[in-house]
């Protein structure tokens, strides 16, 4: 199969799943087939790719040219590969695990569930490949609207209303900033394609860059950066497999990912650290972390807590990316791939716990561990990774995050980082250990509740397990990180 | 033959209306006039195809040449409007077949078609003349056809409608006629050229300003320029949907070329910017596009809902327009060709709803985005392209007309156009809401899809929002020489 080829399967193959799933819809055991034997597909395919990237070899394809100078087109790179990989893999597991949650629960509306889901598969290819700030934005707006169906899912008014805050803020955000960003660029600089070592050098004061950053920093809704965070938690109304791939992996992973690609192929870490791009702006992120770990402290209900450590989370990728260093940026790239392996077996639990017992809240809990030990195994493992403790990946991501800021002498930004860490500890670990540990409520038994149905702990144990691999075997993740970072 | 292209455009539905008038009720009549309209749209697809691999077209009536004849002066933009204008009436005419019979009484079917074909040649007329006294008479013909046209809605307040747009219509024509006998009385000549010739000599005169003011006006009470707007609303909301389809694709349409026309080629260059006009343009564009997109969120009628958002869409083209720039005017020329495309689109999917559920207030189509998926999809699609997400017709638009505000260095401009968008979000989104998330009533249970007659051409223009998003070849390549016929100063 030659590269280009490849390339457009992968961003092809999930939509014309869809179109399928859509055709054969009346039958849920065929339309299921459709849906894993393409999710297999591609991640058989993105795998390949990468083996082909990574062994030196060039992807790339223009489409067509709807204004002179500004193309759709597709190149791969590093960092866009890690993405796509991420996104890829996590999908077909995703797709094992939500068989088995939506039809435990008998949810409605099913082909119209997974046809949607695998349309924003295609949008998260389109964005990870995007040669262009046009491409990406294009896919980045498709990627919210594929997925507002989603979140609206189960048509109740809560769930109208938080896809109401979904849609305003993304679009919002993309479509005032973002995009007023990227019309800027290519008024100063006549081009937005992604350049080794940005595009901006020499076109642009450097007082006005921040400003210009500040346009994509906040316009990439996506990211969840203070104070345009409250989509994420409104989309928790959404179903778990939803809110498990596709707001702890793909659409916020889209954010940080299309922040990354902005600071190093637009302004370039060099012009950055020189001209101090970022100085006020990463303080922003700063905060973030912060005050994210303190609400998630005290929300109750687990999934309103998860999305709040998912925000903490994406703002220390942004924070790497907004260090510019080397292991910064290092960092910020492994932690998408580490943070989307830990927060999507979080997720997992959530939504088999809620399967299973039909429980939202974490002080319910006290003592189900002991009923459900895959369950709460598995969940713990994923904790640890997040917090970045040894023996699990999420270690490797925070070790670089640290570097990056020792590196650039930001030594307040490091005393956040660790402090964050100890926040983790206190919101992510009591959850499983006050279930394994604490005594049911009065009157609660759990002689009668067992563990979630099969296709849910296969998926949250591949996960898990992944969690432990990487931290022996970050090899992969790491090298194309060094890649998207401008190493060898 | 090729030489009386540009007469045959005007002279074929001209003569046909008459003829579509005395038919007996029936078909026939929609048949004879769907043969004239694409007809039309044939001949002014070639005109352009000629324009724009020979030039200029120039024809002489009788052979008479100016001052003392009238003249048809064909170039890129005359050539792209009539092909939109053209264009339009093809793919409104096989919808019109099923809407009409359903809106409009069996007997005043083929008065209908027969107005609609004279507002069709009055339209392409005001394209295609090169003499300002007979762009005036054709406005008149378009003009009164439509009004007789909007009065044939079917509840009682299409009357008023069709009043209140007379008398505002009238007032515009009347001031459009003052301001041309002021010129003619100062340069002596009625044609577009000779003015062109002529004006600089004047312009210093008051009875130029005011002759230019009376003009300006004029148009923009036809153009539906705000505050010059309100007849529009009420004239969309009640006229039978097909006639809206067509009037909100065009009759605007018309009137922002006729503004470029005399703006640009007619005045000397540096007129518009000389004078305080192209700050008044800006500030009508930019209240335009904020007023009326608020009004719009606040509607319970999808259809007067959609005009005020053709408030606001005008607006967008006033500020392209008050730049006068190359860049500006381009942006202008490109959304007047992308903004046919969307209402088209939206205004002939409402009409497909009011032709299954006779209304289109909010709580008349609740839940029918289920009972009817491609209408829908048309209206999410065409409403994307109305807010100007990537991949649509309307992103096209929005990106040159920031460009020309960023190339102004007008950051106020930048702002409201992005903020515009938002509120388009909003206001698209409650008709989507209202369409899929809200619970169907029981009548609307068992409301089927629209026949295909009526999706057909409501998703020609679909197709035709997301085809112009990728290829802008005949958008942009074409306005951008239309700017240049214009005599834009390319700076």
């Amino acid at each position: 199969m030659s590269n280009t080829t490849l390339l457009l399967l992968l961003l092809l193959l999930p939509f014309l799943g869809a179109l399928a799933i859509i055709a054969v819809g009346k039958f849920p055991n065929l339309r299921e087939s459709v849906t894993l034997g393409t999710a297999a597909l591609v991640a058989i395919l993105v795998v390949i790719t990468a083996t082909r990237f990574l062994g030196g070899e060039t992807f790339a394809l223009t489409v067509s040219e709807p204004i002179p100078g500004i193309t759709i087109a597709f190149k791969i790179e590093a960092l866009g590969m890690l993405f796509a990989l991420v996104a890829g893999l996590l999908w077909v597991v995703t797709s094992i695990y939500s068989i088995g949650y939506m039809r435990s629960l008998k949810e409605q509306n099913q082909t119209r569930f997974f046809a949607s889901f695998a349309v924003a598969i295609s949008c998260v290819m389109g964005v990870a490949f995007a040669e262009n700030l046009f491409t990406l934005f294009l896919f980045y707006e498709l990627l919210t609207l594929s997925t507002y169906p989603l979140v609206a899912h189960s048509g109740t008014a809560e769930a109208k209303k938080g896809a109401r805050t979904y849609l305003l803020i993304l679009l919002g955000t993309s479509i005032g900033l973002f995009l007023l960003g990227i019309l800027v660029t290519w008024f100063v600089a006549g081009t937005i394609t992604f350049q080794q070592g940005g595009i901006l050098e020499g076109k642009i004061d450097p007082a006005w860059a921040g400003l210009l950053y500040a346009l994509f920093l906040f316009g990439i809704g996506k990211a969840a950066v203070m104070p345009f965070h409250r989509w994420l938690p409104a989309a928790m109304v959404a179903p778990t497999p939803v809110s498990a791939l596709l707001h702890a992996v793909a659409v916020v992973k889209a954010g940080v990912f299309s922040l990354l690609k902005v600071t190093i192929y637009i302004f370039g870490s060099d012009f950055i650290l020189r001209n101090d791009v970022t100085g006020m702006l990463i303080w922003v992120a700063a905060a973030t972390i912060l005050l994210a770990s303190l609400i998630a402290m005290n929300k109750d209900n687990l999934k309103a807590r998860l999305a709040y450590s998912t925000v903490s989370q994406l703002s220390y990728i942004v924070l790497g990316t907004m260090l510019a260093s080397k292991s910064g940026l290092i960092g910020a790239s492994m932690h998408i791939a580490m943070h989307a392996f830990g927060k999507i077996t979080l997720f997992f639990a959530a939504g088999a716990i809620y399967v299973v017992t039909s429980k939202k809240l974490i002080s319910e809990l006290n003592g189900l561990g002991r009923a459900m030990p895959v369950t709460f195994g598995a969940f713990l493992i994923g904790a640890i990774s997040i917090i970045g403790l040894p023996p699990l990946g999420g270690m490797w991501s925070k070790w670089y995050l640290g570097l990056g800021a020792v590196e650039t002498g930001h030594l307040l930004l490091l005393g956040v980082l660790m402090l964050s860490s100890l926040l983790n500890i206190t919101y992510l670990l009591p959850i499983p250990l006050r279930a394994f540990f604490s005594k049911p409520a009065d009157g609660e038994h759990y002689t009668g509740i067992k563990e979630a149905p099969k296709t849910i702990l296969v998926a949250m144990i591949i996960t898990s397990l992944t969690c432990v691999l990487l931290f022996f075997y970050p090899d992969p993740f790491y090298q194309l990180a060094v890649l998207a970072a401008g190493g060898q | 033959m090729w030489s009386h292209l540009s007469l045959l455009l005007v002279i074929i539905p001209l003569m046909a209306a008459p003829v579509v008038a005395i038919l007996p009720p029936g078909r026939i009549a929609w048949l004879v006039a769907l043969l004239v309209t694409s007809t039309c749209f044939l001949l002014a697809g070639m005109q352009l195809w000629l324009i724009l691999n020979h030039g200029l077209v120039n024809y002489e009536f009788g052979g008479w040449s100016p001052p003392w004849g009238i003249t048809y002066r064909i170039d890129a933009v005359n050539a792209l409007v009539a092909l939109i204008v053209s264009g339009i009436a093809a793919v409104t005419v096989p919808y019109a077949l099923l809407s009409a019979e359903k809106e409009i009484q069996k007997h005043q079917i083929p008065l209908f078609y027969s107005a609609f074909l004279v507002c069709l040649a009055g339209l392409l007329g005001i394209t295609q003349t090169g003499d300002i006294f007979n762009l005036f008479v054709f406005l008149e013909i378009s003009s009164l056809s439509s009004y007789a046209l909007i009065s044939l809605g079917r509840n009682r307040q299409a009357l008023t409608a069709a009043y209140q747009y007379l008398i505002m219509g009238t007032l515009g024509a009347t001031f459009f006629l003052i301001g041309v006998g002021l010129i003619y009385s100062q340069t002596g000549t009625l044609n577009m050229m000779d003015l062109a010739a002529r004006l600089p000599e004047v312009t210093g005169l008051k009875t130029t300003h005011t002759g230019f003011a009376f003009i300006m006006i004029g148009f923009a009470l036809k153009l539906a320029l705000f505050p010059l707007h309100l007849w529009l609303p009420n004239a969309y909301t009640h006229a039978p949907s097909v006639i809206t389809v067509f009037l909100a694709a065009t009759a605007t349409k018309v009137a922002l070329y006729v503004m470029l026309r005399v703006l640009f080629t007619v005045f000397p260059d540096g007129y518009l910017t000389n004078t305080p006009a192209n700050d008044l343009f800006l500030l009508s564009g930019v209240i335009g596009v904020l007023s009326a997109s608020i009004r719009a969120i606040s509607q319970v009628n999808v259809k007067k809902l959609l005009a005020h958002s053709s408030v606001a869409q005008i607006g967008y083209m006033a500020i392209g327009l008050s730049f006068a720039s190359m860049q500006g005017v381009t942006a202008s020329i490109i959304h007047l060709f992308n903004h046919a495309l969307m209402k088209g689109a939206l205004f002939m999917a409402v009409g497909a709803i009011v032709y299954r559920v006779g209304a289109c207030r909010m709580e008349n189509i609740q839940g029918l985005g289920k009972q009817m998926p491609w209408t829908f999809g048309a209206i999410v699609i065409a409403g994307l392209s109305l807010i100007g997400v990537p991949g649509t017709a309307g992103f096209i638009s929005k990106w040159y007309l920031v460009m020309a505000a960023l190339e102004q260095q007008n950051w106020l401009v930048v702002a409201v156009i992005l903020v515009g968008s938002l509120l388009a979000v909003v206001y698209v989104g409650k008709i989507v809401e209202a369409l899929y998330f809200q619970p169907a009533t029981s009548t609307n249970l068992t409301v089927k899809e629209a026949p295909i007659l009526l999706l057909a051409p409501t998703w020609v223009l679909v197709l035709a929002n997301i085809y112009f998003g990728f290829d802008t070849d005949l958008t942009v390549g074409v306005a951008e020489r239309a700017a240049q016929a214009l005599g834009v100063l390319v700076k």
